[in-house]
């Protein structure tokens, strides 16, 4: 048999290859650039064109930035703001995770009054993204004592909607039957949720854990309202300030450095978990 | 048939109330602040405010400023929904072609997903810097005097293209996804009835994609509204002059920067009745959901 | 091992009331099922029992202790499900020993218990394997299992045959009787199957839209069944129905028919109900006779169902049995003689039955 479809001739299988060798040229082009560019001096990244293959400064490069060289430039290590960035990324995943699995429980599993009502009102959040109410919520953030803590990177940004339905989703679709023999085995809410519930949403959350954590990551607005101090931001932000103050001083190399350290973790979760990664998206906007 | 469910009263509310709390304090009470503002106008001081009713709507649609930012935001938008979405579909169909390597070319194909739509704008920067960007070469050797920091419309080629790669992947995905759920007795009764790949392309294989586009567009919408703002904001800062000024960077930045609460507000809220119908728009339409958050 | 006993218990979803006040005392290590047709309300009833619905009004003893108020787990009963409602993630043994280990036994005692339940069923084998790897009459008797180790006071069964092949059904239902005989468990099973609930049952209840419309032994429900409900829907091939009048010491039927009126019924309109195997072949034109056109013959090997009807014309249809080597043709007027006493006379305003003839 012929690879793929009917009818896929042998000239349009080779031209699919070439388009797609193409197109992942493209879209792994720039992350090659930079990662290339971090091995590099700073002296060749000046002066284009830059050889496309890596440098032999890599170490040097790699330990002047972690040992203070990064400091020099944003006014804090790179270890504090991977720290920074890591705990704001599964603050947020856990966060988002634990918080909205609780409310699809009690919402599919009890009866309470307003119920219903709750439930909207957390649906409805949907509709309130940061980016409509920045500042009044900067308000909330400053009369709370947030800034310039984890609380405030992490809090505001853990109720989901789109968590919460997804578990309340999941929820409905496990059987009467079996939360009844759950019940009549003389499981309570909380044995039910440990010993059934749990494992059977073991690959929900997965799925959702790495979405989540790229969501954390890659947070930008966010950070950016609420740290004022150089040493609460995430990496992300801290590689803006570096390059918009950029001036002929600018070690270019060490920006660079800070770029792939700043898109490596996600990168890897996202590769690594890749089958949760794909389910979890393709589902959770379903 | 009915919920079974436990039979407990409070129990519920304790488990729910942790996502209320948050919804209230950082979702609806900053709401309904920025609803209460955008009526009242601050002195500059901030120590009074007098109501002024729609006049902070009405000065805002009067705004040049205001309408460019408009302007430059639908423009910002179809592109950078239609490139990366083009892109995403023409590798996507491709992908369904072969067998060897699908699982290779999807791995290097999700990378941009991970990447923060910021650092993704800095990438393209530094590709294109005029200065050191390897890549400036291209433009120049084409005869363009290359310096997006300063040309309006090279800046806009820039964002559009970083916010353009950083979205392949999610479309990619989709529209591998929407590809995979054909069902392929379809394609054959098509080829069978003697139509040529590319005409089945065309009339079987997109009408059937359209629940995906359609899903796609909306997203990519949402998408190039508000999570582009780290784009704008790190390579560009809305210029050069406005021309990279979206409706989510001028909120930030009449706010923030220009401390225009009134007006700031208004704006807010106006985009709030834009996300209002963007997610009817999907539910209704769709029945999928709109943002991440 | 305990009695169970509903006492007038009623069911009620917001207004409409779907249980009627069943009443039943049910005995220590009585097997009692509950059978009616879909909707009647059969499921409700059990799990009310079981505490998975709450009791709109009246009360449930169990063991002499009222349970209205107490949750599943604190009424020592186990159920079988429908669906079998095993545990996906858990491995046989650990299906079978949730309960227990919420019950807080654990170690040797856990194993032997669970190894009992296991040996008893035969699923000693399949201890490791999770519910998917199992086939459904597996799955079936590790429901089971998991209701046997818990040792309770009560079994109570929701169908729990309905998803299986015929063959397996008949194999399964004779597995459980045998076991109920051995551990002698107060069990309370619902099926809408009256093969399975006559075979099974201690006691019958048989239900119909929220009323317990009879609780007997199952022989005594066939013999006299006490309505027309009852009649028609305990017995296979169903019992056959014609509306009649008692004029003059006989039975009138629509066809100008007479059969001798059974003592001590008052004339006037009532309901005739004749089970297809108390119909005999006559000869022709007897003496108290029905005389029948057949329609059509059913051949099962031992025996044959004639499809006929009542005189010539199209007036009602009428079941009846006969010897499968010795059956009439299609077409063929046949004169059919009631066994004597086998017949009921039901009356025809209330449906209740006055009289046998
Ligand atoms: N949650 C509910 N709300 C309203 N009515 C209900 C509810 N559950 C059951 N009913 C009604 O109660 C009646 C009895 O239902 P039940 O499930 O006990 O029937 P059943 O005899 O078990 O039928 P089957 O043989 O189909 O299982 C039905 O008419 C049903 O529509
Ligand atoms: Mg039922």
């Amino acid at each position: 048999m012929a690879e793929g479809l009917v009818g896929t001739s042998r000239r349009s299988l080779t031209l699919a290859h070439v388009l797609l060798i193409l197109g992942c040229v493209i879209v792994a082009f720039p992350i090659y650039y930079v990662t290339v560019a971090s091995t590099h001096s700073l002296r060749t990244i000046l002066n284009p064109p830059l050889p496309m293959l890596p440098g032999p400064e890599t170490i040097e490069n790699y330990r002047e930035a972690v040992s203070g060289g990064i400091n020099r430039i944003g006014g804090v290590g790179v270890d504090r703001l991977l720290l920074n960035t890591t705990i704001v990324a599964l603050g947020i995943a856990f966060g988002k995770i634990v918080i909205s699995m609780a409310s699809a429980y009690a919402i599919v599993f009890f009866r309470f009054p307003l119920r219903m009502v709750c439930f909207w009102l957390i649906f409805i959040t949907l509709m309130l993204p940061v980016e409509v109410r920045i500042l009044p919520t900067y308000k909330v953030m400053v009369d709370l004592g947030l800034i310039d803590t984890y609380a405030g990177l992490i809090l505001p940004l853990i109720a989901s909607a789109t968590a919460t339905l997804l578990f309340r989703q999941f929820f409905m679709t496990i059987p009467n039957e079996l939360f009844e023999a759950a019940r009549v085995d003389g499981a309570g809410p909380w044995r039910f949720f440990k010993d059934i519930l749990l494992p059977l949403s073991a690959t929900n959350i997965a799925a959702l854990f790495v979405i989540l954590f790229i969501y954390g990551w890659t947070q930008y607005l966010w950070p950016l309202l609420v740290t004022n101090s150089n040493s609460m931001n995430t990496i992300v932000i801290a590689l803006r300030k570096m390059i918009s103050f950029a001036d002929a001083d600018t070690p270019w190399d060490l920006v660079m450095v800070t770029c792939v350290l700043a898109i490596l973790p996600p990168v890897l979760i996202v590769v690594l978990m890749q089958r949760w990664f794909v389910k979890g998206l393709v589902e959770t906007e379903k | 048939m009915n919920r079974a469910t436990f039979p407990h009263f409070w129990l519920p509310l304790l488990l729910i109330a942790p996502q209320l709390a948050i919804s209230a304090i950082f979702f609806y009470w900053p709401a309904v602040q920025a609803l209460y503002q955008s009526v009242l106008r601050e002195d500059p001081f901030g120590l009074r405010s007098t109501f002024v009713g729609l006049a902070n709507f009405r000065n805002v649609l009067a705004d040049p400023a205001y309408l460019n930012a408009a302007q430059v935001t639908v423009v910002f938008s179809l592109l950078t929904a239609g490139f990366s979405m083009a892109i995403a579909l023409l590798l996507a169909v491709q992908a369904e072609k072969v067998v060897r390597g699908r699982g290779f070319y999807r791995t290097l194909m999700i990378w941009p997903y991970a990447v923060a739509p910021a650092i993704a704008g800095m990438l393209w920067l530094f590709m294109f810097n005029p200065s050191f960007g390897t890549l400036a070469a291209i433009p120049r050797a084409l005869g363009i005097r290359w310096d997006p920091l300063l040309n309006s419309s090279q800046a806009m080629g820039l964002v559009v293209a970083a916010a353009s790669w950083k979205q392949i992947s999610y479309n990619f995905l989709f529209f591998v996804a929407g590809l995979q759920a054909i069902p392929k007795s379809l394609i054959e009764a098509s080829a069978i009835d003697g139509a040529g790949p590319v005409r089945r392309f065309w009339t079987i294989v997109f009408p059937l994609l359209a629940p995906t586009t359609f899903f796609l567009l909306v997203v990519n919408t949402v998408y190039a509204l508000f999570d582009t703002f780290g784009i704008i904001h790190a390579v560009t800062s809305g210029g050069p002059g406005k021309s990279t000024e979206t409706l989510v960077y001028k909120v930030y930045n009449d706010g923030f920067v220009n401390l225009l609460l009134g007006s700031s507000a208004a704006q807010s809220v106006m985009l709030m009745v834009l996300v209002i119908c963007l997610t009817a728009f999907q539910f209704k339409y769709i029945e999928r959901k709109v943002h991440y958050g | 091992m305990a009695t169970l006993s509903l006492n007038d218990v009623r069911k009620s979803y917001g207004k409409t009331e779907v249980i009627h006040g069943v009443s039943i005392d049910v005995e220590d290590g009585e097997f009692v099922v509950i059978v009616g047709p879909s909707g009647c309300g059969k499921s409700t009833l059990l799990r009310m029992v079981a505490g998975l619905e709450e009791i709109t009004r009246g009360t449930i003893d169990i063991g002499g202790r009222e349970v209205n108020k107490l949750e599943p787990r604190e009424r020592d009963i186990a159920m079988v499900f429908q669906n079998y409602a095993l545990y996906p993630h858990m491995s046989v043994f650990d299906n079978m020993a949730y309960g227990l280990r919420i019950a807080g036994i654990k170690g040797d005692d856990l194993k032997a218990r669970v190894g009992k339940a296991a040996e008893m069923l035969g699923l000693t084998t399949l201890l490791d394997r999770k519910p998917r790897q199992l086939s459904g009459g597996q799955r079936q008797r590790v429901a089971m299992g998991r209701a046997l180790v818990r040792e309770p006071s009560a079994f109570l069964f929701d169908e729990p045959l309905s998803n299986l092949d015929a063959k397996l059904r008949v194999s399964m239902r004779l597995q459980i009787k045998d076991l109920q005989r051995r551990v002698a468990t107060t069990s309370l099973y619902v099926t809408h199957d009256q093969v399975e609930a006559m075979t099974l049952a201690d006691r019958l209840i048989v239900m119909n839209k929220g009323v317990a419309e009879q609780i007997a032994t199952p022989m005594e429900i066939y013999d006299n069944p006490a309505n027309v409900f009852v009649a028609g829907f305990i017995g296979s091939p169903a019992m056959n129905f014609f509306p009649a009048r008692i004029e003059g010491g006989h039975l009138h039927l629509a066809d100008g028919s007479q059969l001798p009126a059974p003592a001590g019924v008052s004339e006037g309109s009532v309901i005739l109900g004749i089970r297809p195997e108390h119909l005999m072949p006559a000869p022709l034109d007897a003496e108290g006779s029905l005389s029948v056109r057949v329609l059509a013959v059913e051949t099962l090997g031992a025996d044959a169902f004639v499809h006929a009807t009542l005189g010539d014309g199209d007036a009602d249809a009428i079941v009846f049995r006969v010897p499968g080597h010795d059956r009439p043709a299609e077409g063929e007027r046949v004169s059919l003689m009631v066994e004597p006493g086998k017949a009921h006379v039901f009356d025809a305003a209330t449906e209740r039955r006055i009289a046998e003839a």
